[in-house]
């Protein structure tokens, strides 16, 4: 559905975005992930053709977004990191002349205002002027000018931002039900909103491209250990000798009264260790897998723990 | 069409929900009520004096007396507005970023600048047609020559209009409203003052900056001159300053 390919841009010296390739399935929610500047809005800004990129491809529902711009723009909504908006429009009116220049017929315009509003959740602010209105409110509008002509695909630089807690997870949700009929990419600095709504990232940092795909996928091309996180009834320093001696267990940690048992990548050794526990009878506690938490695999990709 | 006349709705409104259009209307009015009084007050005591002398009361032309200076006024007032009229038209957008909802929606350039362009024009509609009322009472109280008036009219329209594009032109080069303004001020009172020089030059320099200048255009039509001269001279003015704009626009996004 979206197709990035070996995009760059160049503001004058400065290097923005450099040589960018990404795909995003249809009906996938993607999270672009990155710190600051490093080139999340300036790939969205091109994407929604507010930009040229200075070379590459990107096209969006096989639309080129640069030969066929106005094809693109009419199947994208766009939520901006600054939202547009007109402080001296009501919100009705504002949403009302979004419709207009996103070319929704008049005879369906009023339709889709009201079920802007609704999903939203904006009836309550509709007749006030946008500039008397609350942070919040205002990125709810920002959020139902995107949505208004239902767009194909959707492109959302941080759209939680601002927001309190329980609107946070009003957009979250509203953003979740949109998964499988629309393509969504989002940004955001809120690394669980990308566990808890996306299918897959793009981690980016300096423009260059550090990782995309699923967590998962990332996850694993990044460790090359994995391992479970086992608790005893009773414990002690002296049971971590015993795991150290299971053949193919490469490394055992003390933790919170639990032990950490590593091993290589692909040699599965849960069956061994639980045969282990078992024999000697033992009693098992807690027992998961050593996942890498989504701040940490972040870290780790930004400051450069693997380059494409 | 429908995407000109949707950004022009808008703007139009904007002039009017920000009182901006209220209180310039209402400004000129009062000062072109004014300048209109007191031409009258003068003709006045004029044709007082003269209606003792025949001759010299044959003379006296209230189109001439009355509404030539008067368009000359009206001028120099809307030399001192437009430029704040038209100084938010684009500036207002870059500042508050809502030029990316513009141009992220299937809506080209020309239709944004032209929805804006209209929407200006539409105030200096107004403006120009309330004062309307002032003329209305000298022709119920004398007989002064319709089209004279008119052409007047057309050349105030047609100069006001070349104002605003310049104005909107320097809108587009700047976030600052400020700035936007003092340019479009500056430039229109350069263009307005260029025949002063034509004075000390000489030959072929002397025809280009009269022609040039908006004064000499101006002046044949506040007489009841029509000449498509002057028609050409304007509508050139409007397809440059617009033209402009949107060179302005689409180079800043490539850059």
């Amino acid at each position: 559905m979206i197709e990035v390919e070996n995009l760059t841009k160049k503001y004058g010296d400065l290097l923005a975005v450099h040589n960018l390739s990404f795909t995003v399935k249809k009906g996938h929610i993607w999270g672009l992930l990155g710190p600051n500047a490093a080139g999340k809005t300036t790939t969205m800004r091109i994407l929604t053709g507010y930009l040229p990129a200075t070379e590459g491809k990107a096209s969006v529902a096989g639309y080129d977004v640069f030969e066929q711009p106005n094809d693109v723009k009419k199947i994208m909504g766009y939520l901006p990191e600054n939202v547009p908006l007109y402080p001296e429009m009501t919100v009705h009116s504002f949403l009302n002349f979004v419709a207009e220049i996103k070319q929704i017929p008049s005879l369906q315009r009023k339709e889709a205002v009201e079920k802007a509003i609704k999903t939203s959740s904006l009836e309550s602010v509709r007749g006030r002027l946008i500039k008397n209105i609350s942070r919040g409110f205002k990125q709810r509008v920002g959020i139902a000018q995107a949505l208004i002509h239902d767009p194909q695909v959707l492109i959302l630089d941080e759209p939680t931002i601002g927001l309190d807690p329980a609107q946070i997870i009003e957009i979250r949700q509203l953003i979740k039900s949109l998964k499988g009929e629309r393509t969504v990419i989002l940004s955001t600095h809120i690394l669980a909103e990308v566990t808890q709504t996306c299918d897959g990232v793009v981690i980016i940092n300096e423009g260059k491209l550090m990782a995309s795909g699923s967590l998962e996928e990332i996850a694993a091309s990044l460790q090359d250990k994995e391992g479970i996180f086992i608790r005893l009834r009773d414990g002690g320093k002296e049971k971590v000798e015993h795991f150290q001696n299971i053949p193919g267990v490469d490394k055992v940690t003390l933790q919170d009264d639990g032990y950490n048992i590593e091993w290589e990548r692909g040699k599965d050794k849960r069956d061994d260790i639980t045969r282990y526990i078992v024999e000697r009878s033992w009693s098992l506690v807690e027992m998961r897998p050593l996942a890498m938490n989504i701040e940490d695999l972040y870290l780790k990709v930004v400051s450069g723990g693997r380059q494409q | 069409m429908r995407n000109i006349w949707a950004v022009c709705k808008k703007e139009i409104k904007t002039y009017f929900t920000s009182s901006i259009a209220y209180v310039a209307i209402t400004v000129f009015l009062v000062l072109v009520g004014f300048f209109f009084h007191s031409l009258i007050w003068w003709f006045n005591t004029q044709s007082m004096q003269m209606a003792r002398n025949p001759y010299y009361f044959q003379q006296l032309n209230i189109n001439q007396m009355v509404f030539s200076p008067l368009f000359h006024n009206i001028s120099i007032i809307l030399l001192l507005m437009i430029p704040l009229l038209t100084m938010r038209l684009l500036s207002e957008e870059q500042k508050i970023k809502t030029d990316e909802l513009l141009y992220t929606s299937p809506i080209s350039v020309n239709q944004i600048i032209l929805g804006k362009y209209l929407a200006s024009l539409f105030v200096l509609l107004v403006m120009l047609l309330l004062t309307g009322i002032l003329s209305i009472f000298t022709f119920v109280h004398g007989n002064p020559e319709v089209k004279p008036i008119l052409i007047g009219y057309l050349g105030l329209f047609l100069m006001g209009a070349a104002f605003m594009a310049v104005g909107i032109f320097f809108s587009s080069l700047t976030e600052n409203q400020i700035v936007s303004a003092v340019l479009t001020f500056g430039a229109l009172l350069l263009f307005w003052v260029l025949n002063w020089a034509g004075y000390s030059a000489g030959g072929i320099w002397k025809d280009v900056l009269n022609y040039v200048s908006f004064f000499q255009h101006f002046d044949d039509m506040t007489k009841g001159i029509l000449d498509t001269t002057d028609m050409v001279y304007y509508l050139s003015f409007i397809f440059l300053g617009l033209f402009l704009t949107h060179s302005v626009i689409q180079s800043r996004r490539w850059r």
